[in-house]
């Protein structure tokens, strides 16, 4: 110890000791759960860099050096001179990797001596051998408390070198990441554009990325990194502070930018990446549905996959030949007529009851709704008229006359669900700025006083619920067109939260936030049944599921993409704030400042 | 209850209530209540704590139905009519600690309160008004409600009531949650509304405050009336000293 203490600057020992051990328990905690909970041994298969690195690795690495940021991070308090950060910050990362790593050895002990496997599913030899490295128990601890020190550290510093640097770090270690675990996209993608010798020549024949290839792509994105630097951010705090007619011209472009995308490059898309664009596109068309009745009306409907059974349902109903009670074989535009009216009734039906009811009543009840209707779906009572559990088969494309949508093509069903979702975006958009929309705000933020207004609360969430319903039923119409049969099992509670959790990520009440959350989640991490691109998640897709939404919930409430007012109004607290802490005001109470108005006028 | 509580006789009531009971599932809560709001007045509802005054209110507004008895405005029993109806009709409520829309701007709160309106020009004359009324609030107008301060949020909530052109406006508690400061100003803010023509129907804890620049004035007392004078009478009530002026 003394001779550490002399080796070191006193600075480096005067550490914040609850914060790292509050850090390192975090750190050997997050260890030990992603281990038990099987997600290294299972991700080991997958390679990231061939024979040297598997996504399980990747994933117990970035932990400790998460860790060891977070831990190094410092809060810069108003008003006080802040510590410059140094050797100080990268000890603390350093014992909190090593605390982490402590974790991991002390989870390998207990592996070796009990068997807790009965409870525990992935306490198994081969989590054992994963962690020891197929070397002995001394190797692997030691080899991991180093390991996780190091990362720690690296953590840590990140904080200390320029921002350059750190930007240049973060895009090259992510970047590689993402090209590794996107391999099939990538595949695909290079596929459509008939560069499948540029994919040949960056992975691997069994998967990952060779070394060469890892290292030559590191350096270019190095390179690209580097050049780019803070010329991204200008370009978006232009667009920001653009006005009026500017920022109309500019949404414009960035509108038609993306219009373009969304036409043109499913045609180079391979039909993996069709399908996940369709999947998105329907799940997408729900978020929107709901995120009118969540996000605008703020009436927390639980029950969500209620409509979006009975638009696949009716659907299926009117068009397949293989219905079991009434059996029209009508074309599908001519259903959707019949998909409007049902999913409105429905949307009153459950509506009406529920209305009068508020918050956590709301989503208790719809809930129950929710379900009432996938059982209805499957009772042997409404059997003979829905199928029950054999549902509903043979439900057929939609024939447009030039071409025809079906599942086997899915590049036609991401084109039909685009045109529904252009619809749904429209309608959102406008009904926002309206009358209605406007009354939907109010009531979500103060039904009784939106009531005194004169608005008339019962309709106005009615017209929510109808709307909402309807948007539903469309993308589950599309759902029956597409998957060519409708089975109860397929409009599970699951979705119905999967979809709250799209809002909620997205940004709830914001178009563009729905958009992205949508993306996020169902393209990157898939659906209830939907496979995304990070298939290799797919067991571990509702575990992410919850710590995204935990993480939203505590530190960035107001979704992905806050909504531009939002941000204005961010902005401009700041601003005013700044102000205030300018000007002559300190010390005055501000309410006296402003009524001081009020006293002039009322003379 | 004195036969002369300083009421214009010869006017038609602007709004009235007329041996108005109501329950609240089946608690009963006003019992025989009798009122009358002239054009113009400047009257305060006082009373304690669960006295009714909230319900008398919400039943002027039309949020409440009564079990019986008549609601009458301009005349016309209006028992079964909306909302709505009344706020087209000049009756406006000013909630209980305001209660703005928080997350909604300044701008949509006061427009909010014009949402029976459709005259589009006289829409931004009234909002001009307003402006001119509280310069302070024009310069917040795309803030968020929820970071005005008191005094502000106060001022809006004012201006949101004032969008419907009321002829009556309700308040619940006006002097509630404010600084001791404001208390005053929020007054002489209400007397300024009050001599543009608007009545003015003020429950108030602040009896002391209250009566002193109303007109006339009502006690509730577990959903009755029990006082029911001019203002002036009604301050040198011993009774109503002794048990809401803290006078003993």
């Amino acid at each position: 110890m003394s001779a550490a203490a002399a080796l070191l600057p006193s600075s480096a020992l005067h550490q914040d000791w609850r914060k790292v051990f509050r850090w390192g328990l975090i750190c050997g905690g997050s260890l030990i759960a992603l281990c038990l909970v099987g997600m290294p041994v299972e991700l080991d298969r997958r390679e990231i860099v061939e024979r040297y690195l598997s996504l399980g690795y990747v994933s117990v690495l970035l932990v400790p050096i998460c860790a060891g940021w977070v831990a190094a991070t410092q809060i810069v308090l108003e008003g006080f001179e802040s510590r410059k950060q140094g050797l100080y910050d990268l000890v603390t990362g350093l014992l909190v990797g090593v605390l982490g790593g402590g974790g991991l050895s002390l989870l390998m002990v207990a592996l070796d001596s009990w068997n807790l496997r009965d409870p525990l599913v992935n306490w198994s030899p081969k989590l054992l051998r994963f962690l020891t490295y197929e070397n002995g128990m001394g190797f692997g601890a030691g080899a991991w408390i180093i390991t996780c020190g190091v990362l720690g550290l690296a953590g840590a510093s990140l904080h200390v070198v320029p921002r350059v640097v750190r930007r240049v770090v973060a895009i090259v270690l992510m970047g590689l990441l993402a090209l590794s675990v996107l391999e099939s996209a990538v595949s695909d993608l290079s596929e459509g554009f008939r560069l499948e010798w540029l994919a040949d020549l960056i992975y691997a024949k069994k998967g990952g990325l060779t070394l060469t290839s890892a290292l030559v792509v590191g350096i270019v994105m190095a390179v690209v990194a580097a050049l780019t630097d803070g010329r991204v951010k200008a370009v978006t705090n232009r667009y920001r502070e653009m006005e009026g007619m500017e920022r109309q011209k500019a949404s414009i472009v960035l509108f038609a930018v993306v219009a373009v995308l969304c036409i043109v490059l499913p045609i180079f898309l391979g039909k993996i990446m069709n399908e996940l664009l369709a999947n998105v596109g329907i799940f997408l068309l729900l978020a929107l549905g709901l995120n009118i009745v969540v996000g605008l009306a703020g009436l927390l409907d639980l029950g969500y996959v209620a409509f979006f059974a009975v638009g696949g349902y009716t659907t299926a109903v009117l068009t397949s030949p293989n219905s079991p009670w009434f059996a029209p074989e009508l074309h599908f535009g001519v259903s959707l007529i019949f998909v409007v009216i049902f999913a409105a009734i429905v949307g009153l039906i459950i509506g009406a009851p529920v209305i009068r009811m508020r918050g956590d009543y709301l989503a208790i009840v719809t809930l129950g709704f929710g379900e009432i209707i996938r059982l209805l779906f499957m009772s042997d009572w409404l059997g003979p008229y829905f199928g029950g559990a054999q549902g509903i088969t043979n439900v057929p494309g939609v024939d447009l006359g030039f071409a025809t949508v079906k599942g086997t093509d899915p590049r036609s069903v991401f084109y039909l669900v685009l045109f529904f979702c252009v619809i749904a975006i429209y309608v959102s958009w406008r009904l926002q700025a309206s009358r209605l929309g406007r009354a939907w705000m109010a009531i979500r933020e103060d039904e009784q006083v939106a009531e005194a207004m004169g608005i008339n609360t019962v309709s106005a969430k009615l017209m929510a619920f109808v709307v909402g319903a309807v948007l539903a039923a469309f993308s589950g119409a599309v759902l029956a067109a597409k998957v060519g049969s409708i089975f109860p099992t397929s409009f599970m509670i699951l979705v119905s939260i999967i979809i709250l959790v799209v809002v909620i990520v997205g940004g709830m009440g914001n178009i563009a936030g729905v958009l992205v959350g949508s993306v996020v989640l169902i393209g990157v991490l898939g659906g209830p049944k939907q496979p995304g691109l990070l298939q290799e998640f797919q067991n571990f897709k509702l575990l992410i599921y919850g710590i995204l939404l935990v993480f939203m919930m505590l530190k960035r409430p107001e979704g992905l993409v806050p909504s531009a007012r939002r941000s204005r109004e961010l902005h401009q607290d700041e601003f005013l704030q700044d102000a205030w802490l300018k000007g002559d005001k300190l010390g005055i109470d501000d309410d006296e400042i402003e009524t001081g108005h009020v006293e002039e006028e009322s003379r | 209850m004195s036969s002369d509580n300083g009421s214009p006789k010869d006017v038609t009531a602007l709004l009235e209530f007329r041996q108005v009971n109501t329950h609240y599932g089946a608690v009963h809560i006003l019992k025989d209540v009798d009122l009358a709001i002239y054009p113009g007045e400047l009257v305060c509802l006082l009373g304690g704590n669960a006295s009714g005054k909230s319900t008398t209110l919400k039943t002027l507004l039309g949020m409440v139905t009564p079990t019986s008895g008549e609601v009458v405005l301009d005349g016309e029993v209006v028992n079964n009519k909306p909302t709505s109806y009344r706020v087209v009709n000049g009756v406006t409520m000013v909630p209980e600690n305001r209660r703005l829309f928080k997350r909604l701007s300044v701008k949509e709160n006061l427009e909010l309160g014009a949402y029976l309106r459709n005259d589009k020009e006289g829409i931004a004359e009234d909002l001009e008004k307003i402006y001119g009324l509280f310069p302070r609030v024009k310069e917040r107008l795309s803030q968020k409600s929820g970071t005005l301060s008191g005094g502000e949020q106060q001022m809006v909530a004012i201006g949101r009531a004032l969008m419907s052109r009321p002829r009556v406006l309700l308040m619940d508690e006006p002097s509630m949650g404010l600084a001791p400061a404001l208390v005053q100003q929020n007054f002489e803010l209400i007397q300024q509304i009050h001599s543009d023509g608007v009545a003015i129907f003020m429950v108030e804890q602040n009896a002391n405050m209250a009566l002193s620049i109303a007109d006339r004035g009502w006690v509730l007392q577990t959903g009755r009336v029990v006082l029911d004078d001019t203002a002036e009478a009604l301050l040198a009530n011993p009774e109503l000293r002794a048990s809401y002026l803290g006078e003993g």
